[in-house]
This record gives structure tokens, C-alpha cells and sequence, in this order.
């Protein structure tokens, strides 16, 4: 077994676009859920109507790149207006349910036969990202240190991908430290106590579900960048919990939370996966093919989680004392 | 107690008739015909309530006798069923619970609702009314905020100094005492800067020790021209502190009066002080049931 390649595979992994992607839907799940308090189950539905905003407007309408980001995010607002009118006012738990929910919907649609002549149906989207790469201004070669490179396509998706999780960031901190991240703080401990000040609690949940869904809309134009064809059936429900994985393992209500939590995770499933993969082949495992590595990453992974549930509930860069403060 | 040297040496009520519903000569607060029922039981019939500006008001019932469901809808945190009323002049039906408290009616809860992961400081902050950072397009302009934001804080740090909270400003509220949660709550509330302060039972579960200071903080609210309304259970704290008490009973006002008028209240006595003086016995409450120990 050859570690320096496990290694070398795990840090490509986790300084590759799909973290890059994965931290940055996992950013605004951050703003719904470590800040705000909101339990959204669906945030692969702002990833998909993301992708598809970027898809549809490209090939189907001939926009150009700029203005798909537009309709994309667009689509985002649309569905987080249509999430928050009718649930927001009530309990938190109806919001979560309808945000499951409304995410498969929302790929049902997409992949529906009727839909065929906008969204390609079960078919999906290919080639509307060449306008992307045609920006490229690196020149060819390959590009990296030591074992791990990258090739300039590769370098220019991930400037743009870390760019963007750079922007997310920066703006997270700057909203989570200002008077409105207090407000939106103040919701997630007690939302009576925060109206019962003179806020209008409504308006901040809605205007935390909608930056947040954004954020997931950016992901997703991304996933449609990086992989240049888009299928309905990637954006199903599991995406949201590896996004949930990622949030609380990095620590949920911290700036970098997702961040750390994407990178650490991809890391973990690249050298788990690479890892069974040489023990299978070096007989180590001998009940075991090599094509059940990729199913039993997943097992240890939620091993992992669950240890890190049981010894650092708050994550790894959370808030002991904030996390086990009696709430009550 | 100091009832009857509050009482008698400052009538704040001059000429007003000890009588359900009677008219105040400067009420801040009219209620009238206000109803809200869950199913077939009527929770609150108040046919008429008004609250005199500047004063201390207790609100008064056995249990389930719908003060804090009146609470609730007062400050838009309930919808009534029937009803309107106005505060200062302006019609508060069907206000939102955050426009009531922007009105200046400003309500605390029965269970106190420390922000318990957000810092003392915060919790003050958080409740300064017209914060231009709050928006969120206004949060991105720090420069603008920040300068309203450091004299907030100079207020609040006063407000925390005279409840005895500014060495823990710093500290998380969960980290809190259930008493000091109720003096960051309250100091929470003066933040916004309301003309009516309405307390669900502020002195529950507060260690007796700190009741008299809880008290001290009350009076030296309507000394500074806040109306307070309050409801509370305890009869000493009641009959030592208030202007004017009104008593509910099965959702409707059955009294109302100074606190000598209310001890000498033969309905009162019968259907809530002396209900409770049976229960209680010797308990340090029973003593101001009625005005015969004086």
C-alpha cells in the first residue's frame, strides 16, 4: 500500500472544486441553521435550482455565463420566497418538513417529461459551461507541488470555486458581526423574546432562508461548471445530509465551520475510501471486493461522525461552553 | 409592610371609583369588549379595562383566570376573537407583538427568555430600538452603525450597572442565576425605551433575597414615568407595591381598586384571597388577605 498516494489523493480531494462546492452550500445551511436556528433538510434544492438556473439559461435561451448567474440566483430567491411565505410564521419543525419535501419535488419537476424541452428531463444539460473555460486565462500545463497538480482547468474552476467560499465567508462575517447577525442570533435562542423587543422576526428568517438558499444556488452553478452536464438525479436528498455532516463537523455557528468541516470530510472519505481499497487488494479484507470500499467509506465515516457527535459535540472549531450552556 | 404608607401618602388614583371598568382620568391603556376563547372556553371577557398613565398596576386572579392569556393579547402575541383597544391614542388591533413593543408597549414573559448563547452586552443591544445596522443591507456599513452602536452600549452598560449585571456583561446569559435572568430581562426591556412596561410575574422563582431589589427596580420605573402592569402571585409584594389592582376571575374583571380597597373586597376575599388563605394557612402571604391584622 502506497500512504504518500492515499495522502497525496486526500489533499486533492480536499482542496478540490467538489470541497469548494460542498463548503459553500454548507455556508449558507450555516446561516439557516447555526445562526438563524431555521432546520432546512433541503438545501439540495437551492443546489439544483441553481444548476439548472445556469443550464437552462445558457443552452435552452442562449444567455450568456454572466446572466445565468443571474437566473440562478434569481431561482434561489423564487424558491425561498415560496418556502418561507406559507411556513415561516410557524413552528420551526414545519419549515423542515416542507424543505425535504419541496426538494424532491423540486427534482421530480425537473426530471419530468413534460419538462423535457426545457430541462433535457431525466436526460439533463450538457455543454453550457464552455463559455467558463473560455475565460480562462492560465495558460496550459499543469500546475501543483510535490505529487499533487492540477491542470490549468482545474486551477482556473478552483480559483473561481475558493473565490466565491472566500466571498461567502467574508460576507458571512460581516453580516454574523453586525447588529442584523445579532437580531438573526436572537431568533435562533428565542424568536418571542427577539418580537417581543420590536424585530419582525418574519422578515429576518426570510431574509436569512433566502442568502442562505443563494449560497446553495452558487454551489450548485458551480457543480454544473466543474462537471459541464447536469442530471436531475444528483441532487438527491443524501447531498443535503452530507452537507449537514460537514456543517457540524467543522462547528455550526462559526464563520469557517462549513468550511473546515467540507475540507476535513472530503479528506476523510478520499483516505478511508483509498485506504480500503489497498487493504482489499492486498488481501487484508478477504471477504470483501474492491468495489464495496466505496460503500464502506460511508460506514466509517459515520463512525467518525458519530465518536465526534459523542467527544466534541460542538464541532471541530465550535464553542464548548456556548454548545452545553443550559438552554432552558 | 409599606402598603399603606405607599397607599395612603401618594394616591396616584385620586377620585377614581373602586369599580370593574372604572374610568381613569390619564389612561395610557383602554381595553374594551376584549374576548379570545380556545374552544368552547372563554379565557378573557374583560368588558372594560383602563390603565392609568404613571402607575404601578397589578393584575390579580387565581389560577387560569386568563391574566397572561390578556397579556398575550395586549401585546399582539394572541389574536383576540373580539374586541379592540388603544395605547396612548393609537389602536393596537391587530398589531403584530413587534409593532405593539415598537408602539412602546413592552412586554417580558411568565418563563424567562434570556438569549441564552448571546452575551449579556448583546442581549442589551440587541433590544436598542431604530439600529440602522440591522438591516441587512445596513450591516454592511459598519461606520455608519458603529457610532450608534457605542452610545447603545453606554446606555446599556448604565441599565446592567443599576441591576447589578455589569460584571457579568461579558458573560454568556445562559451562564446566568433564574434571578439575575429576570433583572437581564427586565433591563432588556428599558433598552427599548417603552412608555408601558407590561411583567409576567417577575418575582417567580427569584430568591426572596433579591424580590427586594426586583421591587426597588419597579418603583424607580414609575418614579421615571414608565407605567408598569404587572401580574404576580405573591399578596406582600402586590398590596406593598401597587397603585391599582385589578382582579380577574374566569376571564373577566371582577375588581378593581387600591390595595385597601381590594383587602376590604368581600367578593375578592371569598373567591381568591380567601380561597388562598384557606390553602396557605400560615404561609407569609395569608396575613394581607384581609385589612383586620392592621
Amino acid at each position: 500500500m502506497d500512504f504518500a498516494y492515499i495522502l497525496t489523493a486526500g489533499i486533492t480531494t480536499a482542496i478540490g472544486p467538489i470541497a469548494a462546492i460542498y463548503a459553500l452550500a454548507a455556508i449558507g445551511l450555516n446561516l439557516h441553521f447555526g445562526y438563524t436556528g431555521l432546520l432546512n433538510f433541503g438545501q439540495v434544492g437551492f443546489m439544483l435550482v441553481g444548476a439548472y438556473g445556469l443550464g437552462i439559461s445558457v443552452n435552452t435561451f442562449g444567455l450568456p455565463m454572466w446572466a445565468g448567474f443571474l437566473v440562478a440566483v434569481a431561482c434561489a430567491v423564487v424558491l425561498a420566497l415560496l418556502l418561507g411565505i406559507p411556513t415561516l410564521r410557524l413552528r420551526a419543525d414545519y419549515l423542515s418538513i416542507c424543505t425535504i419535501a419541496v426538494a424532491e419535488v423540486a427534482r421530480l419537476l425537473y426530471r419530468a417529461e413534460f419538462a423535457r424541452d426545457l430541462t433535457g428531463g431525466v436526460y439533463g444539460l450538457q455543454g453550457f459551461a464552455d463559455g467558463f473555460y473560455d475565460m480562462n486565462p492560465i495558460p496550459r500545463g499543469s500546475y501543483g507541488f510535490g505529487d499533487i497538480t492540477f491542470s490549468a482547468r482545474d486551477v482556473w474552476l478552483m480559483l473561481f470555486a475558493w473565490g466565491l467560499v472566500a466571498v461567502a465567508c467574508l460576507v458571512m462575517w460581516l453580516l454574523v458581526h453586525s447588529p442584523w447577525g445579532r437580531v438573526i442570533k436572537g431568533i435562533r435562542e428565542d424568536e418571542d423574546a427577539v418580537r417581543s423587543l420590536g424585530k419582525n422576526v418574519f422578515v429576518y428568517k426570510m431574509q436569512s432562508l433566502v442568502l442562505g438558499g443563494v449560497f446553495g444556488a452558487l454551489a450548485g452553478v458551480v457543480i454544473a461548471i466543474n462537471q459541464q452536464t447536469i442530471h436531475p438525479d444528483q441532487f438527491m436528498p443524501q447531498v443535503t445530509f452530507y452537507l449537514w455532516a460537514m456543517l457540524l463537523l467543522g462547528g455550526a455557528g462559526r464563520t469557517l465551520g462549513p468550511v473546515i468541516g467540507s475540507v476535513v470530510l472530503w479528506f476523510l472519505l478520499t483516505v478511508v475510501d483509498e485506504l480500503l481499497r489497498g487493504l482489499i487488494q492486498v488481501g487484508a479484507l478477504p471477504f470483501l471486493q474492491s468495489s464495496d470500499a466505496g460503500a464502506l467509506r460511508h460506514a466509517v465515516v459515520g463512525l467518525v461522525l458519530l465518536l465526534l457527535i459523542v467527544f466534541r459535540p460542538q464541532g471541530l472549531i465550535g464553542d464548548r461552553k456556548e454548545m452545553l450552556v443550559n438552554v432552558k | 409592610m409599606s402598603s399603606d404608607a405607599n397607599g395612603a401618602a401618594v394616591d396616584r388614583m385620586p377620585g377614581v371609583e373602586p369599580v370593574p371598568g372604572s374610568a381613569k382620568p390619564d389612561p395610557i391603556l383602554k381595553a374594551s369588549g376584549v374576548r379570545r376563547s380556545f374552544g368552547g372556553l372563554t379565557a378573557v371577557n374583560v368588558e372594560r379595562l383602563e390603565v392609568q398613565r404613571g402607575t404601578i398596576t397589578a393584575l390579580i386572579g387565581p389560577n387560569g383566570a386568563g391574566k397572561s392569556t390578556l397579556f398575550n393579547l395586549l401585546t399582539g402575541f394572541d389574536r383576540v376573537d373580539a374586541g379592540e383597544w388603544s395605547f396612548q391614542g393609537r389602536s393596537l388591533n391587530r398589531l403584530s407583538g413587534h409593532k405593539v413593543a415598537r408602539a412602546g408597549m413592552v412586554r417580558t414573559f411568565q418563563l424567562t427568555k434570556a438569549l441564552t448563547r448571546l452575551t449579556v452586552m448583546d442581549n442589551m443591544l440587541l433590544a436598542a430600538p431604530d439600529q440602522f445596522g440591522e438591516g441587512m443591507l445596513g450591516a454592511f456599513a459598519r461606520p455608519v452603525w458603529q457610532r450608534h452602536e457605542r452610545l447603545n452600549r453606554t446606555r446599556a452598560e448604565e441599565l446592567l450597572d443599576r441591576f447589578k449585571l455589569l460584571a457579568k456583561k461579558d458573560d454568556i446569559a445562559g451562564s446566568l442565576s433564574g434571578g439575575q435572568r429576570k433583572l437581564l430581562e427586565m433591563a432588556r426591556a428599558l433598552m427599548v425605551n417603552p412608555s408601558m412596561i407590561m411583567l409576567d410575574e417577575p418575582m417567580a422563582g427569584v430568591n426572596p433575597a433579591l424580590v427586594q431589589s426586583l421591587l426597588g427596580h419597579i418603583t424607580a420605573l414609575r418614579d421615571d414615568g414608565v407605567t408598569v402592569l404587572f401580574v404576580e402571585h405573591d399578596m406582600d409584594v402586590i398590596m406593598g407595591i401597587s397603585d391599582w389592582i385589578v382582579v380577574l376571575a374566569q376571564g373577566q374583571v371582577i375588581a378593581e381598586g387600591r390595595p385597601a380597597d381590594i383587602r376590604a373586597n368581600k367578593q375578592v376575599v371569598d373567591a381568591y384571597l380567601g380561597a388562598q388563605h384557606d390553602e396557605s394557612g400560615g404561609e407569609p402571604g395569608a396575613e394581607t388577605d384581609t385589612g383586620e391584622s392592621r
